[in-house]
């Protein structure tokens, strides 16, 4: 690589001018001429069968265009909305999913009907006035009751709620367990989550009948796929639609899956040959986008008295919802990675995805991963309870520490120093100095306990070896292309996405520091299909440094070996006997004898180039990864419960991470915080709650569903090591999901070492006031 | 937000305000910092069918100190409470009150009038009323707030009436108000304020029940001589708090019980 100064410099982030002074430009922000405005009419019962409806009363307002319901969209769209195999490849029932309810609806939320008005303020009347009449039928909401015999079926023609059951055998299970001198239990929940990113979810179409066009802006993690499958279900060739995410006010996973907005507003865009616009609520997003986790797990694990961990044995229940996300059974990777950090002999982790009359779960910030790892820091700190060893010791005991290290799926973890994160959490944390603190405050009747969570991932999705069967047929490489403009701008195109992450800066980074040009040379661009390579597979799992940037990586090598022939050409030399150090080819030995890579580009465009060289000085690459990335680290939650009101107060976080090398360490830090912040706010403050008999969503606002701010939260002490990836030129690996997949398991197990004077052992998330009251009062009696 | 349709007009006076409010008939609605209504219009769980903007009310928002009482107009912002110099001499716990509402936006934003006609069971100003038995002052009447605020987002308020004024006793002594909640912003899920006054303690509890209460209980324990931990336990006595999913009744008893102990302890 070029030496310069950018690669790991804390360059500020190049689009917050733009966003902090209110010049982003979002869904809302884009209008049409003749723009119309589409609402839906959703159900407010989770179960129902649809007797009719009456949109007489709105077509009669004046300024409605239409009331269309699922009989108008099958003439316009067909087919099935996409299931993924996933982890969970063999599927036993899956139900069909149209967009827009035909006959019965399943949750409470989902579309029955649209309106399209001239305004926006008139289809939300017009919403109001269609009448639907509903016959209910039962519901159930509960997984693990939906998975009992006779229970309410989900769908009323379905066979039963299990949408899956598989078990991941990784070695002897019994015979593990037949070793074993002890043996805990334990049953932890991982309530449902909504992702309530800034910006909710918002479609715009534009159908043009004038050679079949389709254009669609929407706030998305992925538009190529998108496109693909909008394409599909309107039956219109996938070159004639193009979609545009623009600025993406956050997704946190919510908007890698299409939704049902995504086919009726383009189909209604299509009916009424005018353009129509959908902005979703706040309370449509906590009601119809997508909730994360939503997850029962019992797991045993067993060991021998010396610490020595042998087996885990778990179940998962996953609560699927009325239908399988997209990528849905993508969550079930808990189970690969229930073994952490961690030797085991052998690992049994079965997976049960169960239908229930909610809004389909699908993946969220982590997805499978902070539930892979709450379960297993949880069972470890159990053990480390039984045994009466210090949790820190009883993890070291069992590290994995060869790598490339198997684990008991047959996954490779590329590298990995896990006493190297632990050794300067424990010493940034003072946690021997938090233990003599913590046996004063015990002594003193006051509750303070310190948890650890040493985590493992796995990210960078991925291989196409893996995944094209995970997706269906579509690997998860990714592709760039640069484009040098004969000006000596660089016009960099990727198929990821941010929606936060500041890839404008890291990515620009990359290809400045790569190519030798000025950062302000460099213009990244992303978020449109109808610039770059023909796909881009999308921003989530990860995977954008290490599978994306190194796609920009391998364009800028093939760019700067056609710039080195031409660069030759030019100075009447050899190509080997070129140097090119900061953004200049020069002949060694004779330095006077030069050209920047910008004034290569320029003769690029002109003549006299090369016998058989094309002109201009541009590349496409795609880059398949040989193995996933796997970040790890270690993290140290101090906090104190109040013993009256069951409040907990974090007096300290403390995080090491190490996520290989680094593009930018203030990008990385940010991603750590936010990750922290977003996992203690599952650990102590989320959940999504519905009514268990009437199926009613109770947490509808942000009144009652508590996203923390930074009142709530502490500020983490940061620091990292440095273990790069063996398994890409850049030594990277990804850190956008590292701290939720950390931190939540901190969190508890500090609240359970703080409870543990008082026999309580586990306590399940959210670690509310009124939830640890409750424990202690019980413990009490 | 996208409300359902509303008239709307903007007063200048008391006068004008009834005036509009009575034209406009029973559907009408008054609104002032708006931070309790535009929520519930945007969900459209409030469908008035006129606004009456009172924000140019002026003559409503002032600060009056007049012998043992403060007179304080209903269109006085919180965060002109909290700042007060004359609030502060006068009676601290209402300054401590107003500093807590909110956050710095709502506080900007939202009046004393607004809070008791809005008549929130999480309100915290209806509790500091009832408690020191202060007087709402209308357009047209004075009311004792303990018969002013008659159940949840219900007061003795006829459609077309104004709140114009609280009159509260003027009490510099010991008090505190505690208020429990899971984030900064949030609303109490209970509240306990005390408050000492030469005649004894004054104790009221926010969010555990349709209305403000004002703890006579405690009160009386604590004329009896018994100790703040003796005269809190009585603090639930006779509740029917609201379960919902922050709080159980149950511990919503039990933190009326915690928050009054320890606002005692921390005012004396």
């Amino acid at each position: 690589m070029a030496v310069t100064q950018l690669i790991g410099a804390r360059v500020q982030r190049r689009e917050d001018p733009r966003l902090i002074t209110g010049h982003g430009q979002f869904i809302e922000d884009h209008t049409l001429p003749g723009l119309t405005h589409l609402a839906v009419v959703r159900s407010p019962h989770p179960h129902a069968r649809i007797l009719g409806i009456d949109g007489a009363a709105a077509r009669a307002l004046p300024g409605v265009l239409a009331v269309l319901t699922a009989a108008d969209f099958h003439k316009v769209l067909s087919g099935s909305m996409p299931v993924t195999p996933a982890f969970a490849p063999e599927k036993k029932y899956v139900p069909e999913r149209f967009p827009i309810a035909d006959h019965e609806v399943c949750f409470q939320g989902e579309p029955v009907a649209v309106v399209v008005a001239t305004d926006r303020y008139l289809a939300a009347d017009a919403a109001d006035l269609v009448q639907v009449t509903y016959e209910t039928l039962p519901a159930v909401v509960d997984p693990e009751r939906a998975m009992s015999a006779g229970s309410a079926l989900v769908h009323s023609d379905g066979p039963d709620n299990i949408g899956w059951d598989m078990t991941y055998a990784g070695g002897d299970i019994e015979a593990a367990f037949s070793r074993a001198e002890v043996v805990v239990k334990e049953r932890i929940l991982q309530q449902r989550l909504a992702p309530t990113a800034m910006e909710t979810r918002g479609v715009m179409a534009s159908y043009s009948p004038y050679g079949e066009q389709l254009s669609l802006w929407l706030s998305s993690q992925n538009p190529h796929f998108i496109r693909l499958f909008v394409s599909g279900a309107m039956g219109i060739p996938e070159s004639r639609v193009r979609v545009v995410s623009p600025d993406v006010g956050g997704g946190f996973g919510s908007k890698i899956s299409p939704y049902p907005e995504d086919y009726l507003v383009p189909a209604a865009s299509k009916i009424l040959g005018r353009p129509v616009r959908w902005i979703e609520t706040r309370t449509e997003s906590v009601m119809t986008t997508i909730h994360g986790r939503g997850q029962v797990f019992t797991a045993e694990a067993a060991a021998l008295r010396d610490g020595t961990l042998l087996g885990l044995r778990l179940t998962q229940v996953l609560d699927l919802g009325a239908y399988h996300g997209t990528f849905g059974a993508f969550q079930a990777c808990a189970c690969l990675m229930s073994g952490g950090v961690y030797r085991w002999e052998a690992i049994s982790a079965r997976t049960v995805g169960v239908l229930t009359n909610k809004v389909p779960t699908d993946p969220y910030r982590g997805a499978g991963r902070p539930e892979g790892t709450h379960l297993c820091e949880r069972m470890v700190d159990r053990m480390a309870d039984e045994l009466g060893m210090d949790p820190a010791d009883l993890r070291r005991k069992n590290f994995a520490r060869e790598f490339p290290f198997v684990n008991n799926f047959g996954l490779t973890y590329d590298s990995g120093n896990y006493d190297g994160t632990l050794d300067r959490a424990l010493e940034l944390s003072d946690y021997q100095g938090w233990r003599q603190r913590q046996a004063g405050a015990r002594e003193a009747g006051r509750l303070v306990g310190i948890g650890l969570s040493t985590w493992v991932e796995i990210c960078g999705f991925g291989p196409s070896a893996a995944t094209a069967g995970a997706t269906g047929g579509i690997a998860l490489v990714e592709s760039a292309q640069i484009r040098f403009l004969p000006s000596g701008s660089v016009a960099a195109y990727v198929g990821t996405h941010a929606h936060g992450q500041g890839h404008d800066t890291t990515f620009s980074q990359l290809v400045a520091e790569t190519l030798g040009v000025p950062l302000e040379a460099v213009d990244l661009r992303h978020g449109d299909t109808a610039e770059g390579p023909a796909f881009g597979y999308g921003t989530y799992g990860s995977r954008s440094l290490s599978v994306g940037g190194m796609a920009l990586y391998t364009a800028s090598q093939e760019i700067l070996a056609k710039a080195r022939r031409l660069a030759a050409h030019l100075l009447e030399a050899s190509p080997e006997d070129l140097e090119f150090t900061a953004g200049a080819f020069t002949v060694r030995g004779n330095p006077q004898a030069r050209k920047t890579i910008q004034e290569v580009a320029l003769a690029s465009y002109g003549g006299g180039l090369p016998e058989g060289m094309e002109q201009g000085l541009e590349a496409v690459s795609h880059f398949d990864p040989p193995n996933f990335v796997w970040p790890f680290g270690a993290h140290v939650c101090v906090v104190e419960v109040d013993s009256e009101t069951g409040a907990v107060e974090i007096l300290s976080y403390t995080g090491v991470d190490d996520c290989g090398n680094v593009i930018n360490p203030m990008i990385v830090e940010g991603q750590v915080q936010g990750g922290i912040a977003q996992s203690i706010a599952q650990a102590l403050f989320e959940e999504v709650v519905y009514d268990e008999e009437s199926g009613q969503l109770l947490t509808g606002t942000m009144l009652d569903y508590l996203v923390p701010t930074m009142n709530e939260l502490p500020t983490p002490k940061l620091d990292r090591t440095v273990t790069p990836s063996p398994t890409n030129a850049l030594g990277v690996k990804g850190i956008g999901e590292a701290g939720t997949i950390a931190a939540s398991a901190a969190v508890i197990n500090a609240v359970c070492d703080a409870l543990r004077p008082l026999g309580i052992h586990h306590v399940d998330m959210p670690a509310s006031p009124d939830r640890l009251w409750r424990l202690m009062q019980e413990a009490g009696r | 937000m996208i409300p359902a349709a509303f008239q709307y007009s903007k007063a200048g006076s008391v006068k004008e305000a009834v005036a509009q409010l009575r034209e406009a008939g029973p559907e009408a609605k008054v609104i002032a910092g708006g931070q309790s209504l535009i929520p519930l219009l945007r969900l459209r769980l409030s469908q008035p069918s006129h606004l009456v903007d009172v924000n140019g009310v002026r003559e409503l928002d002032y600060i009056h100190p007049e012998g043992d009482l403060l007179r304080v107009g209903a269109m006085t912002r919180h965060t002109t409470m909290a700042r007060s110099e004359l609030v502060q001499r006068h009676l601290p716990l209402l300054a401590e009150m107003a500093a807590q509402v909110g956050d710095p936006q709502i506080r900007a934003r939202g009046t004393l009038g607004g809070v008791i006609a809005h008549a929130d069971a999480a309100g915290d100003y209806p509790t500091l009323a009832v408690m020191l038995d202060a007087t709402i002052v209308t357009d047209r009447r004075r009311v004792a707030a303990r018969d002013f605020f008659q159940h949840l987002f219900t007061t003795v308020l006829a459609e077309d009436e104004l709140v114009c004024e609280v009159v509260f006793p003027v009490a510099p002594g010991p008090h505190r108000y505690l208020k429990f909640r899971r984030r900064l912003y949030d609303w109490a899920i209970v509240g306990a304020a005390v408050q000492k006054l030469d005649s004894g303690w004054r104790v009221g509890l926010t969010h555990v029940g349709p209305s403000a209460v004002r703890a006579a209980a405690v009160e009386a324990r604590l004329q009896a001589g018994a100790t703040f931990q003796e005269a809190a336990a009585a603090a639930a006595d006779g509740l029917e708090p609201p379960s919902d999913v922050r709080a159980s009744a149950d511990y919503r008893r039990h933190l009326a019980r915690v928050l009054t102990r320890r606002a005692l302890e921390q005012a004396a």
